[in-house]
């Protein structure tokens, strides 16, 4: 029976860690590849209306941005709960936006302008009334590719 | 001389610094992609020149209408159901037993293809400053699906692909043989109902 008695200790061999830094910076690369800076925090709550033909924007450092939606709950006291327009960092009304567009354009390159995409992000139960003061103010100031943003139907 | 050998730097802390970083980018960064209906919209009018008289004929246009209370209007019928839109533009937009009343076609001659129809027909979308803007993208999507579906025909009639899968030329065609005509009319007061 010999056969079946061990005799001295036998330790479990530690798991060799050495590859998980590697591991992990090929996480932290893929992050770093498939996600794009977040640039102002949102300072209102929105839902996306769903759409199934939506396509992709290209140029994404092209794109300026115009957040639609009611303030959020810890704002609601100073700000209401009306859907609020928001550049930047904080809310702003339809007068600002030619500012807006122009302080978006000169951060471009000259070439670069003229392909400025405003995309415009807002809470599917906005009125169109809000919407389309901001059309306007846009045509005003001739930034005249705009794009509506929408969630990709599953 | 005594040779001293360079200790080893100690690697067991990389990955708790890799991990740092990595928390940090998941922080810093959003995962939404950038998706929505790209559009243009018309230039402002000049001062001075009046909105000029639209030159388009009657018949090329569909007037699509959104009120205030999320109804959806076709031409001047209602519509239920919002995907009932699409077959009604479509019918409208190719026309194909050349009814009086619909879109008008003319021969056209698109560089690398030759003579070819295209409709005249162009969809002109209102509404109310009341509209929800979740039905809004809904009717949006229905008219771009529309107009989708119809290069997905030519194309496929044409070059045996969905316009999805040819290269850019002939894209380029198929963009020119169907265009896409969707014009967000001048905000007007659409009478409340």
């Amino acid at each position: 029976m010999a056969k079946f008695i061990h005799t001295g200790k036998k330790e479990v061999p530690p798991i060799n860690t050495a590859s998980l830094p590697d591991i992990v910076f090929m996480v932290l690369m893929f992050f770093m590849v498939s996600v794009s800076m977040r640039q102002t925090d949102k300072l209102v709550t929105l839902t996306l209306p769903q759409a199934s033909e939506v396509a992709k924007l290209e140029r994404k450092d092209l794109a300026a941005y115009i957040y639609v939606g009611i303030p959020d709950k810890r704002l609601q006291s100073q700000y209401g709960t009306e859907s609020r327009i928001q550049l930047n960092d904080s809310f702003k009304s339809t007068d600002d936006i030619k500012d807006f567009v122009a302080s978006e354009r000169e951060s471009l390159s000259e070439g670069d302008r003229q392909f400025l995409t405003v995309s415009i992000k807002a809470d599917e139960n906005t009125r169109m009334g809000i919407i389309t003061d901001i059309k306007q103010a846009l045509r005003r100031c001739s930034a005249l590719k705009i794009m509506y943003g929408a969630r990709k139907t599953p | 001389m005594a040779h001293k050998k360079t200790p080893a730097i100690n690697g067991g802390s990389m990955a708790d610094i890799s991990f740092l970083i990595l928390v940090f980018f998941l922080m810093v960064s959003t995962m939404d992609s950038e998706k929505g209906l790209q559009r243009r919209l018309p230039p402002m009018p000049q001062q001075n020149q009046k909105a000029e008289n639209q030159k388009v004929n009657r018949r090329n246009i569909i007037q699509v209408k959104v009120s205030a209370s999320d109804h959806v209007f076709a031409g001047d019928e209602p519509i239920e159901n919002v995907s009932e839109l699409g077959p009604k533009v479509i019918e409208f937009l190719t026309n194909p037993n050349n009814l009086d009343n619909l879109s008008e076609k003319k021969t056209e001659n698109i560089e690398g293809f030759g003579p070819c129809q295209v409709s005249q027909g162009v969809i002109s979308l209102q509404n109310d400053r009341g509209t929800s803007y979740k039905k809004y993208i809904e009717v949006q999507n229905e008219l771009v699906k529309a107009v989708n579906t119809i290069r997905d025909q030519f194309a496929m009639a044409n070059f045996g692909k969905p316009y999805e899968r040819l290269d850019e030329d002939k894209q380029e065609i198929v963009r020119k043989a169907v265009p896409q005509k969707i014009s967000e009319a001048e905000p007007k007061d659409v009478k409340r109902k």
